[in-house]
């Protein structure tokens, strides 16, 4: 249930915002979730909807969940890779679920084997819109 | 719009029923700062306080050797809880990544400090250790961003080289309004110096204490971080 955690911050900072935006009524806030850290969207979305109580801000929001394919370039070889491409175990992948920066430590470029790449895009939880009344 | 990082928002939340935050600083590497921050954690929860102990310095981690943290890992709850040893909850990069190397550039650092800090439930404490890495890099900008009330208790040595480095990050920390403890000189050969809070003396017995906490606070060094204490404010 760390999920629970990340699912905190989102609604947190989408009430935040939207206030900041002086939206009257937070209607829907796109969600991203990187695939890298591989969050279970069905935790998150039952995390969301019990905080939503504390959160009267966020009462009518709609939470839209958008999945995001991971990307990784490196920077010793400038190499492009998905995550498809690359080999872990399954408790790697728990680690990096915690930690995505854990990616450095259990994944490597496939061409050069660099531990030194960039994780372009896909790596955890994001807010990629707020759509609201002003 | 630009996106947004929802992490930032629940790191106050998370700190919020931490009373006093302290970072164990020093610019240079090797000046006793790890040895520092555990034995501290352990002191003040002997003393009974309620303590956190956070290893910052994720590419030279060591808390868990010194404390001898083995087969332990954070509780997943509403986040992650830290596990406890000796009384201390402690939290470290090494449980994520099976004590190998951990290459991180400072983007990637600040990353996996903001996550950390947003996914930890430390819960009631008196006291949270931070271990912070040598330098002022990304780690220690974090602390500042974040942990607005953290306290710095700075370590140096005897050697002219890091009393240097060491005023140099005090005139930082002091124009940045970060309170200062005050300085702790480690392997000190006699007396501490006019800018020293404490002194601890150079322990030969340290090294075999490593790793077995109860011996740890039998050395001479943690009896002269014990006697510091109070003189730094924290008991």
């Amino acid at each position: 249930m760390h999920e629970w955690a990340l699912a905190e911050s989102v609604i947190k900072s989408a009430v935040e915002h939207a206030a900041a935006e002086k939206f009257k009524k937070l209607k829907e806030a796109g969600v991203v979730f990187g695939e890298l850290q591989a969050i279970d969207k069905e935790i998150f979305v039952f995390a969301l909807e019990e905080l939503r109580k504390q959160f009267p801000g966020a009462r009518d929001c709609k939470f839209k969940i958008i999945k995001q394919p991971a990307a990784f370039r490196c920077k010793a070889c400038s190499h492009k890779f998905l995550l498809k491409d690359l080999k872990k175990t399954k408790d790697e992948a728990e680690f990096i679920h915690f930690m995505p920066e854990m990616a450095h430590t259990f994944l490597k470029c496939p061409k050069c084997k660099s531990p030194d790449f960039e994780i372009v895009e896909g790596r955890g939880v994001t807010i990629s819109y707020l759509k609201g009344g002003r | 719009m630009k996106s947004i990082d929802p992490r930032p928002s629940v790191i106050e939340e998370r700190l919020k029923k931490v009373k006093r935050i302290i970072a164990v600083t020093g610019w240079k590497g090797g000046i006793g700062k790890s040895v520092t921050a555990c034995t501290l954690a352990l002191l003040l929860a002997k003393k009974g306080y309620r303590t956190g102990l956070f290893d910052l310095d994720f590419a030279g981690a060591s808390d868990h050797i010194i404390l001898g943290a083995k087969g332990l890992f954070p509780k997943e709850e509403k986040g992650i809880e830290p596990p406890v040893l000796e009384g201390v909850k402690f939290m470290s990069v090494v449980f994520f990544s099976e004590n190998k190397a951990v290459p991180l550039r400072g983007a990637n650092v600040s990353d996996a400090i903001i996550e950390l800090l947003a996914i930890t439930q430390w819960g009631e404490l008196d006291f949270l250790v931070l271990d912070m890495p040598p330098g002022i890099n990304d780690a220690a900008l974090d602390v500042m961003r974040f942990a607005r009330k953290a306290e710095v208790l700075a370590v140096t040595t005897p050697s002219v080289i890091a009393r240097d480095v060491l005023a140099r990050s005090l005139e930082l920390y002091r124009k940045l309004k970060v309170p200062i403890l005050g300085v702790v000189e480690n392997m000190a050969a006699g007396a501490r110096t006019k800018t020293a809070a404490a002194a601890i003396r150079h322990d030969r017995g340290l090294e075999k204490a490593i790793g077995r906490p109860a011996a740890l606070l039998r050395t001479a060094f943690a009896a002269d971080l014990g006697r510091a204490l109070k003189p730094l404010g924290l008991a």
